[in-house]
């Protein structure tokens, strides 16, 4: 009579990953109920097919991105781990002073990693620099076919005019984060867990 | 060699006289033994003292995880335009037009999806709130003591090899004998003695085979019962819902052609009363089955038409959206609303899991199937009111009755892709936002919002 869900799940994956991502066992053993059942092939690794299979995602206009956020460089599978890591960028900021022990580098979860996971949603080809070009294709998948095209280039121009500081016309990690400093990152992108 | 023959006839005139005597009388009469009452009410102390088992020892190892049947996260968060006007509080001279920040909310929103959403979960079996001594629901839970196990291996013996027997043979004679029962029906003149005769037979066959499933049926409101020349609409979760029904009252049934068994059945059912079998290709057009069913109804003598508009079976934890092609018909729509008790077995039928055939050795290996069936008031499409809103409405009848959510989302997702137009309402309702319907929203200030929170 073992657990059916985290037999596949050794215990020392369990603390890597609680180490790493800082979750707590029960949570992780909840997502990765959550994995198997999106792993309709049961091969132990989510391909791109099963997430667009969750209807709400679909409809998700930044689907495609957010979706591409999983995949690391040029791979098509991702497995528990790397899917873990994702998610860590969600968690609360402040379950973080609960930790004894702090992790010596940067949590996954910190204001900065989820700025940057936001910053990546917009850098298509993941050059660190958000180009005219990206910022249109981006736009263009949030407004489906309602604006024109010059209405669109308008908008992305003065984005860019009002966010670049030092004149190369894309917006760089630096010049995104300062356009975001005001805003409740520790809220905005914080998924609130149960345990 | 001769005594075995004899050996076989015995039993099977046993068998026979016990099924004559205790099943099928009682069945013909609508009575009860009251044998499966007890077999419930020692099942349910049984589970209670399982229950308090385990949940004491999971207070006796704090380190194991505790299965939850709440979710996994807390959705939190208004509208589309209350979230932007939230994030772009930093910037209040860009209300209205685009802004960096708008990313963060379509970001949030895809990562809860991943993690919980709202339609997958309909698809498979719900997790217990509480092991039932059953190995296929033992998903979160593990050893906590002996006589748990032992109670657990005796279920495993009573279960499939005492009852499943039983169960199968029941089953059986109750299908073989409404084959033979309709076909003999069948051969009689129309006449109201007929009709009679075929809902007799009917019944009686059903009612075996609820037997055969241990199923303990409460049926609520029964002045609400479905009319002839009305239109019957439930919930789907299982084939056997049909069974369920069917138990108290004679239902036209509507559906595709089978071949093998279940045509045979098919085909002896019809000649006793009128049931709608469609051909495949008939089904494809929706005009053809509109009218036939409208035929059906408009003969006001005619028995009414049980139909499942989910169009696919779904976990019983919600009810998905109702297709309105069953409510084009006309007539008088009798809602009914279905709800299984999951702790003596589960009764929904994952069609991509598992086919009929494990399914229902499934179904029989359980502890028992218990369901509460509500009789709704009858309902008629009003004025203004077009078929969909109509279906609507009467699916959150039904949801409110049986517990159940009521959702939006097609029951079809089950199978196929979400339809492009709803990704276009979410561009849609943005595009909005950006190019700056909503006016009222930049009178407010951000110092205000804040004192709001």
């Amino acid at each position: 009579m073992g657990s059916r869900a985290s037999t596949l799940l050794r215990e020392e994956e369990i603390e890597e990953i609680k180490k790493e991502t800082g979750f707590s066992h029960s949570q992780i053993t909840r997502l990765y109920s959550r994995f198997t059942s999106l792993d309709k092939g049961e091969n132990g690794t989510l391909s791109r097919e099963d997430f667009q299979r969750i209807p709400e995602l679909a409809i998700n206009p930044l689907g495609d991105r957010i979706i591409n956020a999983f995949f690391p460089e040029g791979e098509d599978q991702v497995n528990f781990k790397g899917f873990m890591r994702t998610l860590a960028h969600f968690r609360p900021i402040e379950d973080n002073e609960k930790n004894k022990n702090p992790p010596a580098t940067e949590p996954l979860n910190s204001r900065t990693n989820k700025l940057l996971f936001a910053f990546r949603l917009y850098d298509l080809d993941r050059d660190d620099k958000i180009s005219r070009d990206e910022l249109l294709q981006v736009l263009r998948m949030m407004v489906g076919v309602n604006i024109s095209d010059d209405q669109l280039g308008s908008i992305a121009d003065r984005t860019i005019q009002e966010a670049d500081t030092n004149g190369d016309t894309c917006i760089s990690f630096q010049e995104f984060m300062k356009v975001l400093e005001k805003v409740d990152v520790e809220q905005k992108m914080s998924i609130r867990f149960l345990h | 060699m001769e005594n075995l023959w004899y050996v076989a006839g015995t039993i099977f005139q046993l068998w026979m006289s016990v099924v004559v005597f205790f099943i099928m009388l009682p069945a013909m009469f609508g009575l009860s033994l009251g044998v499966t009452e007890v077999y419930i009410q020692v099942l349910v102390k049984i589970l209670e003292w399982a229950t308090l088992r385990i949940q004491r020892g999971q207070q006796e190892q704090p380190s194991a995880p505790i299965p939850l049947h709440t979710g996994i996260i807390e959705r939190v968060g208004g509208s589309m335009e209350e979230e932007m006007w939230q994030l772009r509080c930093s910037r209040p001279e860009a209300a209205g037009a685009f802004c960096l920040s708008d990313g963060v909310y379509f970001c949030k929103k895809g990562l809860e999806s991943i993690v919980e959403d709202q339609v997958t979960q309909r698809f498979s079996s719900e997790e217990l709130a509480s092991w039932n001594l059953l190995t296929r629901t033992n998903q979160n839970f593990y050893y906590i003591s002996l006589r748990l196990t032992i109670i657990w291996g005796l279920g495993v013996f009573v279960r499939y090899c005492v009852l499943l027997p039983f169960r199968i043979a029941l089953a059986s004679t109750g299908i073989s004998w409404l084959v033979i029962g309709t076909c003999v029906v069948g051969f009689l003149p129309e006449s109201s003695a007929k009709n009679w005769l075929s809902e007799l037979v009917h019944l009686t066959c059903y009612r075996i085979c609820a037997r055969g499933l241990s199923a303990t049926i409460h049926y609520h409101n029964k002045e609400n019962r479905p009319q002839k020349g009305g239109i019957c609409v439930a919930n789907h979760t299982t084939p056997i819902d049909v069974v369920i029904l069917a138990n108290d009252g004679c239902y036209a049934m509507v559906g595709q052609t089978h071949g093998g068994l279940l045509g045979i059945l098919q085909k002896s059912m019809v000649r006793s009363c009128p049931h709608v079998w469609f051909e495949r290709s008939e089904m494809k057009d929706r005009n053809t089955v509109t009218r036939r069913l409208r035929h059906h109804v408009a003969a006001k003598t005619k028995l009414p038409i049980l139909i499942f508009p989910e169009g696919t079976c779904v976990n019983n934890t919600s009810v998905m959206m109702f297709k309105k092609g069953s409510f084009e018909i006309g007539g008088t729509i009798y809602p009914v609303a279905i709800k299984y008790d999951r702790r003596f077995g589960d009764a929904f039928w994952n069609s991509s899991k598992y086919n009929m055939v494990s399914y229902l050795l499934r179904m029989m290996t359980s502890w028992a199937i218990v369901v509460n069936v509500w009789y709704l008031p009858p309902m008629t499409i009003q004025d203004g009111e077009d078929a969909a809103q109509f279906a609507n409405r009467v699916k959150s009848v039904i949801a409110h009755q049986g517990g159940l959510l009521d959702l939006a989302w097609d029951g079809g997702l089950k199978r196929c892709k979400v339809k492009d137009s709803l990704k276009e309402e979410q561009q849609k309702m943005y595009s909005n936002i950006i190019v700056g319907q909503n006016h009222i929203r930049n009178t407010k200030t951000c110092s205000e919002t804040r004192e709001d929170q």
